[in-house]
């Protein structure tokens, strides 16, 4: 197999994986739902950086977005709601030769998982994390979400939700040690593919919100966005993402924006004027805890069986 | 004493020819003297009149039993509780030393003042002597409670024997207080008898407060009164001639005193203080030596009290290791080749995972600090699902907030080992005290159907050497394994064979090799329910593990065929497993009047109790299991040679006696209602929760009542 690379030479390959290496089963999610959409882009960054489907692990929650690793071709973790990080964390803390996907939503992380959520932040493990936020909980059928805005009316709401929306970005920017924060919409596919593969690619947890439009519950949400792009605030930059003017019209309203500075970040992930969008802090330095937690496998079992002795020594009589 | 009659109430009553009689046993120390029991003829067929004319008696016969007890007391030397046998009379009156087969040493203190510390160098040593050694721990709740306060009390307990020892004994026979309130606390949980030695820190005499004066010299008086022997002892004064504050340093002055009392190898515990202290500079353990030297020589120049332990050829180990029942769980981690432990601070689990944090490292395996109990167990599951042996070590509070986990392990087959270190609960319950509570939760805590592997450690060497039965369990039968240990366990220190170590025991490396796409990722085997599993890596092996019913393939499946088989498989592995399994070997003859069935650390205890017991003639015989889930074969069976089968349980259940309660309402203890239901046999219970281990004494007792209720009954119908 052959795969051509960026400076036009070829490389050879045992195996090149296409697009349907990476595809499971058929998704069940609503049409019009966003999370198609982010179930591609994974498919297209899997098979760019042609990671071996053995050799990766799509791990999520319970709700609609934890549905994603039926639909991957690899190994996944399907467990329990709002602990996908912890069964991720544990997957890398002892196998950092898998690449490790996370799927989680609103409900699933900012709620019932909030504590794994802030934790697994700092542990800074090398974990690609995909936040589907649609703002309400959509597999139980309507309830409020952390993130569902004031007024939205819910069936444990009826006349609206009670409480100003959790802000998931500043939360997130608050935690010692993060080292990749982004938001996306689920509807822009240039934006969405280029963070993504930027979250993939980068080592540490990589925290991608993504608003993703939810057509059957709570339609309006991503539809306010969409009608107004003046809402949104796209950032560019050249140590973040780097778009095209077709992509960048499509916002009217855009800035550059250096990942690097945390504070403008906690700056624009304040402004509840407009939604920032693209890659709000990037950070390589931060310690990454999958790189502590691993230590010792390259023990041989002569090693191990001296180390236990020496370890019953202590107590000998 | 005024309980509500109930129909079946018969205490104290036993019928002969249609006359009632009573009945009181006599405790086994006065049995030379008095007999097994005192009874008299109520001299009427009515039961109801026997009822309400037995107080009179038993009061008289209670206080026959008191009077004599006190006459005993008063004879000399009886604070040498142990005989002695011939040649030791001969070794005594050359060295002028007492020759004991065991002593029971406390050490009392308020929380902070190193009791423990000094009682655990006590125990290291005589363990290396070649002593039978036992240690319980007196652990308050708090780090630094109030001084001088009961509740606060903190210490510990030492049995040293000649000959193995298997659990705390009965009645100390010598304690170091320093000072009188936190020895209240041990009179009030029976730690002592008439004629315990108490060395007793006399500093309160002179303190500047009048009410600590007071309380001092009325809890003096009191002591006396109640016949412990009390030797006032400046111990802070002898220390402030070395250290400024003999709060920290006074333990090892009275390590120095114990060690000459009990003729312990000086150079051993200089040594043990020295790898005590190994962190702190060179000025900290001469310092500590010195406080050592000065108790060693006041006790020499002070005391009269000298007292040798030999150590039993017989018993003595091949070759040993000195450890509590947690780091020996933490050594059985290593030594099962796991490869994380992942925990989250909880006593009295807690230690297992401090002592694998120091040495972990030495087998190549990693402590993940969780941020609560589920993140911990969610680790080590997402650890075993990718192909590596994991563990969690956590107390009951934990394995609440586990369960969902732990029903997820269940559900979707992950092998892991979970080692629960029971407490006192329910909620949370008694921190630091033990007790077996966790059985029918570990069983059946789970929404659905969870079957799982559950096995519980009896002794100090089980606590090493079930983690590796654990994990290989885990994995053959690919589930969870829960093994059970407690707080007895957990701080009890024991001299116990040096396991020797295979590599057969560690976890086989990480299966990378292809998998045959044409085999699904639960292929069971309708027999045993077992199946091999993919793990990533993998190649062809790619599927995704759902807690949600699945089939062999596992795809969500809520057809009522799949569920109905995913059930049926991960049932039918319990079978497969209890299968391979013998019945459990009784301890004393299989038939006789009564079989007292017990799990987890209360074995040493009980056997000890029924040894006792079967020297004196009485039929009893006791059965230990190890198993709790699948349940060891041939239980049935078993009961069936006795008259009478009694749980002895450190959870609760009903006393029958109790007020409302009768054969409909009563509560069963742990063991008692699983067996039962296992059974279908009358298996009755007997079962506190003290917040302490039991004694041998205290299982004594029972014992004969229950034998003399049988006799009592047998006497009724003949």
């Amino acid at each position: 197999m052959f795969g051509l690379k960026g400076d036009w030479s070829l490389d050879v390959k045992d195996r090149y994986f296409t697009l349907e290496d990476y595809c499971g089963a058929e998704p069940r999610w609503c049409t019009g739902c966003g999370d198609h959409g982010i179930l591609a882009a994974v498919h297209r960054v899997c098979r760019d950086a042609q990671v071996k489907p053995e050799m990766t692990v799509a791990v999520s929650g319970i709700g609609c977005s934890s549905r994603l690793p039926h639909y991957m071709n690899t190994y996944g973790f399907h467990g329990l709601h709002g602990r996908a990080l912890p069964v991720a964390c544990g997957i890398k803390s002892r196998r950092p030769d898998l690449d490790v996907w996370v799927a989680t939503g609103d409900g699933d992380c900012f709620s019932i998982g909030c504590a794994h959520w802030i934790h697994a932040m700092r542990y800074n493990m090398d974990l690609t994390m995909l936040v589907f936020d649609n703002g309400i909980y959509g597999l139980t059928k309507k309830q409020t979400s952390p993130t569902t805005p004031l007024d939205v009316p819910t069936n444990t709401h009826p006349s609206g939700a009670l409480l100003p929306p959790l802000n998931p970005l500043t939360v997130t920017l608050g935690v010692t040690n993060i080292s990749f924060v982004a938001q996306i919409v689920d509807w822009n596919a240039p934006l969405r593919h280029e963070v993504i593969r930027m979250a993939h690619e980068h080592k540490g947890t990589s925290f991608v919100r993504i608003i993703q439009r939810c057509p059957v519950y709570v339609e309006a949400i991503g539809k306010a966005l969409q009608d107004e792009p003046a809402r949104m605030k796209l950032l560019t930059h050249e140590n973040g993402v780097e778009l095209d003017d077709s992509v960048k019209r499509m916002f009217p309203n855009n800035a550059e924006h250096d990942p690097s500075d945390l504070a403008a970040a906690r700056a624009l992930a304040e402004d509840d004027t407009a939604l920032p969008l693209g890659i709000l802090y990037h950070n390589t330095d931060a310690p990454r805890y999958d790189q502590m937690s691993s230590a010792g496998l390259d023990m041989s079992v002569d090693e191990k069986l001296s180390g236990l002795n020496k370890a019953l020594d202590q107590f000998a009589i | 004493m005024t309980k509500a009659a109930t129909a079946s109430d018969t205490k104290y009553l036993f019928k002969r020819h249609e006359t009632w009689w009573v009945k009181v046993a006599v405790p086994r120390t006065l049995r030379e003297r008095l007999g097994y029991d005192l009874r008299r003829s109520l001299e009427t067929h009515d039961l109801e009149q026997a009822r309400q004319s037995r107080w009179a008696v038993v009061d008289e016969f209670r206080a026959r039993i008191e009077q004599a007890q006190e006459e005993r007391s008063d004879s000399p030397a009886r604070h040498v509780s142990k005989p002695v046998d011939i040649d030791a009379a001969e070794f005594e009156k050359q060295s002028g030393t007492r020759l004991i087969h065991e002593h029971i040493v406390e050490v009392v203190s308020d929380s902070g003042e190193g009791a423990q510390k000094c009682g655990q160098i006590l125990g290291l040593v005589s363990g290396k002597m070649g002593n039978g050694v036992w240690t319980v721990e007196i652990i308050p709740a708090e780090i630094q409670p109030p001084a001088r306060e009961r509740q606060g009390a903190s210490g510990i307990r030492v049995r040293m024997g000649a000959k193995y020892v298997t659990n705390m004994g009965d009645e100390a026979d010598m304690v170091v207080a320093f000072n009188e309130q936190v020895l209240y606390s041990r009179i009030m949980n029976g730690a002592y008898k008439k004629g315990t030695v108490v060395l007793l820190e006399s500093m309160w005499s002179e303190d500047p407060e009048d009410r600590i004066r007071k309380q001092y010299a009325e809890a003096l008086a009191d002591f006396r009164e109640q016949g412990l022997i009390v030797h006032e002892l400046p111990i802070q004064k002898e220390c402030l001639k070395i250290v400024k504050d003999p709060r920290k340093g006074k333990n090892m002055f009275v390590l120095g005193m114990l060690c000459r009392i009990y003729h312990r190898d000086i150079d051993k515990a200089k040594g043990e203080i020295a790898k005590t202290f190994r962190r702190k500079s060179e000025k900290v353990i001469s310092t500590n030596h010195e406080l050592f030297d000065a108790g060693y020589r006041f006790a020499a120049e002070n005391l009269d009290y000298e007292f040798e332990i030999h150590s039993a050829e017989e018993d003595r180990l091949e070759s040993a290791i000195v450890v509590n029942g947690n780091t020996a769980a933490g050594l059985g981690v290593m030594a099962a080749g796991i490869d994380l432990v992942a925990m989250y601070p909880i006593t009295p689990a807690t230690s297992a995972s401090h002592y694998l944090a120091d040495d972990f490292h030495l087998t190549g395996g990693f402590v993940h600090q969780a941020e609560d109990e589920i993140a911990a167990i969610g680790f080590a599951i997402g650890a075993s699902y990718a192909g590596k042996t994991a563990c969690t070590i956590t107390s009951g509070p934990g394995m609440a907030l586990k369960t969902e986990m732990i029903g997820l392990a269940v559900m979707a087959e992950v092998p892991l080992v979970i080692i629960d270190v029971q407490r006192g609960g329910p909620s949370t319950g008694l921190p630091t005290k033990v007790e077996q509570g966790d059985l029918l939760s570990c069983l059946y805590g789970m929404p659905g159907d969870s079957p799982k592997v559950v096995l519980a450690a009896s002794t100090i060497s089980e606590c090493f050497h079930f983690v590796i039965l654990a994990r290989k369990l885990a994995e053959s039968f690919r589930t969870p394994v829960i093994m059970l240990t407690d707080a007895n366990l957990a701080t009890g220190v024991q001299p116990i064979e040096r396991p020797a170590v295979t590599e057969e025991w560690f976890a086989p490396p990480v299966d990378q090799s292809a998998w045959d796409k044409e085999v699904s990722p639960y292929d069971w085997d309708e027999t045993t329910g077992l199946s091999d599993r993919p793990i990533p890596g993998m190649r062809g092996g790619e599927y995704i593990l759902t807690g949600l019913a699945h089939n062999r393939d596992s795809k969500i499946a809520y057809d009522t065929a799949s569920n109905q088989e995913g059930m049926d498989m991960r049932s039918r592995k319990l079978a497969a497993l209890a299968e391979t399994m013998r019945p459990p070997e009784i301890h004393g003859d299989p038939a006789g009047d009564l079989l007292l069935v017990s799990w987890g650390s209360t074995v040493g205890a009980i056997e000890e109790a029924v040894d006792l017991a079967r020297a004196e003639g009485r039929q009893v015989s006791s059965l230990h299991l190890r198993f709790l889930s699948p349940l060891e074969p041939g239980l049935k069976e078993i009961f069936s040679g006795f008259k009478k089968v009694l749980t002895i349980e450190l959870n609760y259940s009903d006393d029958p006696d109790a007020p409302l309660i009768n054969a409909e309402t009563r509560r069963y203890s742990q063991l008692a209602l699983v067996l039962r239901a296992h059974t279908l046999m009358d298996v009755d219970c007997w079962s506190v929760v003290p917040g302490h281990p039991l004694s041998p004494r205290t299982i004594g007792e029972v014992i004969d009542a229950r034998i003399d209720r049988i006799e009592g009954a047998e006497a009724c119908s003949a």
